[in-house]
């Protein structure tokens, strides 16, 4: 099997494995108690606190843990817009092409009387610092920005917009989802406010995340009980899950240039090999993209039948075609970038790590190119589109 | 558990009667590139009766394997019981499908009902214009 679908989740890796073992085993204390027992697990989640901070650039104190990137999105969300009520400022900045967690948040918070401002992502999948510039008013509470596209894997501006709301005095949140452990992140050097990451993006178990919440801001809770977090964020504490995403997080940031160069490589492969195929093009900007992240349309076919039969192939992929999304619309990432639908429909996501050979991106071209061609020759829209009675979106280049 | 049942795995994996039939005597195409599925349906008919039929889809795996099934069920079969088959019939006939994709059963039905009413409309046979519904609208073909 080769797996190509590491934006969707990724491996354990046998580091954080062997570090969640003990608090899965013996040490499963809970870490509010009072006795050694509990405070052995107490002193592995403080530590996990320490080795989120130090990677990321901040201080322990500002690392809340939470269940993952959903939960974090919503929460730093939430935790502007109250702050921005207060004040009188309901209006909050995004881009067109964010995760849906952040999406549905904001259009929660539409419906409570705030305006949201969706910026245009462009072709290339890029928004500029500029266009925050233009955006923000006196009422901004909020600007949210994902550090990486989860599907067309582009990379925004990040410090550039730090810079921006950092000088207009606007709280700064980036979803980070896809880009921590894969690309430098330094939430000081950056200007960043809020940040969410989840560690099964990472090679680390899920069901665990954190939210960085810079000294100043007060998170506002989503889970309200016990103390746990400083008190905003209720529950006992997911200690191994937590003890692995940091260990995961540690390893994938100490080698973060061997492996991002490694993967952009392979990367490049792909993107070339893929592009051999008539009509189709890649989705984001070439050079600005994770290192990992291979997104194509291809004209005449649709995304759903393609990934049934690479997975007959034993390739596991992911498409943004409205049959894999389960509504009748394709993904709002593809339209953003002003796919139109039929070309949206026959997407295809491959996200690779550095644990891939030159064979498994050589396959995956020859698989990709071969069911390319088998859906063609059963589609009756390809034959529009040879016979000129449809016209092509893309060129044929080759 | 698979998204799909075997047999529609089957149909999909190994289509039955896909591609074009040169001069067929009716054609029905329904869907659109938009709504990301279209189903073209070639007839051969003699006799009132279809001795051939040929399929073209572009959609999912169960928009291929509706079409590829619905054709094995109208292949020699009258016109008057082509047109009576059921996108229900098709759906029983692959072990069911999952419920947000029943309208590519739909749509087969509707594919073979328009290719006959081609047929007639061509030869100038008269029929009864309820029984074949104008497909046009996609909306109508998503039944959700």
């Amino acid at each position: 099997m080769i797996y190509a679908d590491n934006a969707a989740t990724t491996m354990l890796s046998k580091t954080a494995l062997n570090a969640m073992l003990p608090y899965l085993e013996k040490n499963f204390g809970n870490a509010s108690s009072l006795y050694a027992f509990g405070q052995k697990s107490k002193e592995a989640l403080e530590e996990s606190r320490e080795t989120m901070a130090k990677n990321l650039g901040c201080r322990a104190d500002e690392i809340y843990f939470t269940s993952g990137g959903s939960e974090s999105d919503n929460q730093a969300i939430i935790t502007a817009a109250r702050l921005g009520e207060k004040n009188n400022k309901k209006h909050i900045i995004s881009t067109a092409f964010e995760h849906h967690a952040v999406l549905h948040t904001l259009e929660n918070l539409k419906k409570q009387g705030f305006e949201i401002t969706l910026l245009d992502v462009h072709s290339n999948g890029i928004v500029s610092a500029s266009q925050v510039r233009d955006a923000i008013r006196d009422d901004t509470c909020l600007v949210t920005v994902m550090y990486a596209n989860n599907e067309i894997g582009t990379i925004q501006p990040i410090s550039e917009i730090g810079n921006v709301c950092r000088e207009k005095g606007v709280i700064f949140h980036t979803d980070a989802v896809q880009a921590a452990g894969h690309l430098k992140i330094n939430v000081k050097e950056q200007n960043i406010d809020m940040l969410s990451l989840s560690a099964h993006k990472f090679n680390g178990p899920k069901g665990a995340g954190v939210l960085y919440v810079k000294k100043g801001i007060r998170p506002e809770n989503l889970i309200f009980g016990g103390a746990q977090e400083h008190g905003k964020r209720a529950g006992t504490e997911n200690v191994p899950a937590i003890v692995g995403m940091a260990s995961a997080f540690n390893e994938n940031c100490n080698n973060i240039e061997s492996n991002s160069a490694k993967t952009a490589e392979l990367r490049d492969r792909l993107i070339e090999g893929l592009e051999k195929i008539p009509y189709s093009e890649l989705n984001g900007d070439r050079h600005n993209r994770l290192p990992g992240n291979v997104s194509f349309c291809f004209e005449g076919i649709e995304g759903e039948s393609l990934l049934l039969l690479l997975d007959d192939k034993g390739i596991c992929a992911s498409s943004g075609s409205a049959c894999t999304s389960g509504s009748l619309d394709p993904s709002h990432v593809l339209l953003a970038i002003g796919r139109p639908h039929e070309v949206a429909h026959g997407s295809l996501r491959l996200t690779i790590d550095d644990k891939f050979s030159e064979k498994d991106i050589d396959t995956i071209i020859e698989s990709v190119t071969d069911v390319i061609e088998r859906l063609r020759n059963m589609s009756p829209f390809w034959r529009d589109l040879v016979n000129g009675k449809r016209p092509h979106v893309f060129e044929k280049r080759r | 558990m698979a998204l799909y049942s075997e047999k529609v795995m089957d149909h999909f994996r190994n289509p039955r009667n896909v591609g074009i039939l040169e001069n067929a005597d009716g054609v029905g195409e329904v869907g659109n590139p938009v709504c990301g599925d279209i189903m073209k349906i070639y007839l051969k008919i003699e006799n009132d009766v279809i001795t051939d039929v040929k399929f073209e889809t572009f959609g999912c795996g169960s928009a291929i394997a509706s079409s590829s099934m619905a054709t094995e069920l109208i292949k020699g079969k009258p016109i008057s019981e082509a047109v009576k088959l059921t996108n229900k019939a098709v759906t029983e006939a692959l072990d069911g499908l999952p419920p947000h994709k029943l309208h590519c059963s739909v749509l087969a039905e509707e594919a073979i009902k328009k290719a006959v009413k081609d047929y007639y409309d061509k030869n100038g046979i008269a029929y009864d214009k309820d029984e074949f519904p104008d497909c046009e609208d996609c909306a109508h073909c998503h039944l959700q």
